[in-house]
């Protein structure tokens, strides 16, 4: 849809495989996503996991319950999303403690750090306020060698002590999108 | 409206579930909850009290998870229409063992009576269809609810997606359990899960 950057495929980033392996290792099963260039890679390497089940969608709050449906049939999954799509998740948020859900999300901020477009500034600057107020603990990671450990500590907590949580993945981790003519 | 030749939900309902066997029931919030409460409480039955228009979407993550077992979405055409979008998402993963059952009675009861948009313009089994879910029919006799109901069983052949009309009568509240988190451990259990 987007791309954030000119970069070529050589100089694909390793973070996103950090996060592919930890989602493996905790056999997450189902996928949803509504798609942003920052996912991108992540989602390619989902999309060719037998184990794993991508499910895109028309939008973030059919995730939340996709994942509902899913715990109570025994799998484990994983939300991926851009910060603007949280806006669209709050009511069915609830889910997440009414079920007592294990439930993980991975953002890709916008708005933030050296942002062009002045549209994604709000949702972006009250993502983690609305992940807090709705119950989800929030974390973040702004630089590539933290990324492994933060979004291990975020599943662990999510499926071994069924504690909602969202990892915020900086747009300084992701870099700001350049928009050219 | 004339109520004439509009079929009674319950009845509706509870034919469709008369041989679920092993089939895992996700009941939209409000009427389509009591409807299937009303059928008789079930450890496979998936009661919502709320997230409004997300019936679909649970259904369809059960449904993947457990492809082997039929599994039903009842909800109201409120609740549906919230989450339309969900039938495009159905459409693209096309889950054989996914039935969706909208009990259009074209008004918000739950509310008053307010028209829905089905009173009016909107054709859900035109918009199933056009997302990709081919199996989409209007059901209006009992007959051919009947002829629906075994089809439920068949976890090879969905998705299917059947708008069945119904009075809006609102009928006497029977009401399930409003706790989530029994209501899904009570799922779990009957499919093996063990608590954390």
């Amino acid at each position: 849809m987007h791309a954030r950057t000119d970069a070529p495929p050589e100089t694909a980033a390793s973070w996103p495989e950090d996060i592919f392996a930890i989602l493996q290792r905790f056999d997450v099963r189902q996928v949803p996503y509504v798609p942003d260039a920052g996912h991108s890679q992540l989602i390619e390497r989902v999309l060719g996991a037998s184990s794993m089940r991508a499910v895109p969608l028309t939008t973030e709050e059919e995730g939340v319950a996709l994942l509902a449906g899913a715990w109570a049939g025994g799998q484990r999954g994983v939300l991926l999303m851009q910060s603007s799509g949280v806006g669209n998740c709050v009511n069915m948020l609830s889910l997440t403690q009414i079920f007592r859900l294990p439930f993980l999300t991975l953002v890709t901020m916008r708005g933030e750090w050296g942002e062009f477009n002045p549209w994604q500034v709000p949702m972006g600057s009250s993502t983690a306020a609305v992940f807090e107020l709705s119950g989800i603990k929030v974390l973040r990671a702004s630089h590539a060698e933290e990324v492994r450990e933060v979004v291990e500590a975020a599943a662990g907590q999510a499926y071994n002590a069924c504690t909602p949580t969202a990892v915020l993945l900086s747009q300084r981790l992701i870099g700001a999108k350049v928009f050219t003519k | 409206m004339s109520q004439a030749n509009l079929l009674e939900r319950r009845s509706v309902v509870s034919r469709l579930l008369a041989e679920r066997n092993d089939a895992i029931v996700v009941g939209g919030l409000g009427a389509s909850t009591y409807d299937i409460a009303a059928a008789g409480d079930h450890d496979r039955n998936f009661y919502l009290w709320g997230a409004m228009g997300g019936a679909v979407m649970i259904g369809l993550g059960m449904a993947l998870a457990q492809p082997k077992l039929p599994v039903v979405v009842i909800t109201g055409d409120g609740e549906m229409l919230m989450g339309m979008g969900s039938l495009a998402t159905v459409g693209l993963q096309k889950p054989a063992n996914l039935t969706i059952v909208v009990l259009d009675n074209e008004v918000y009861g739950e509310t008053g009576g307010q028209a829905s948009h089905t009173a009016a313009t909107v054709d859900l089994v035109g918009v199933a269809r056009a997302c990709g879910i081919s199996d989409s029919r209007a059901i209006s006799t009992m007959a051919e609810v009947e002829t629906f109901a075994a089809s439920l069983q068949e976890v090879s052949s969905g998705p299917r997606f059947a708008s069945v009309k119904i009075d809006s009568a609102n009928l006497e509240r029977v009401l399930s359990s409003r706790d989530g988190q029994f209501t899904v451990t009570r799922i779990r259990g009957a499919l093996g899960f063990k608590p954390i």
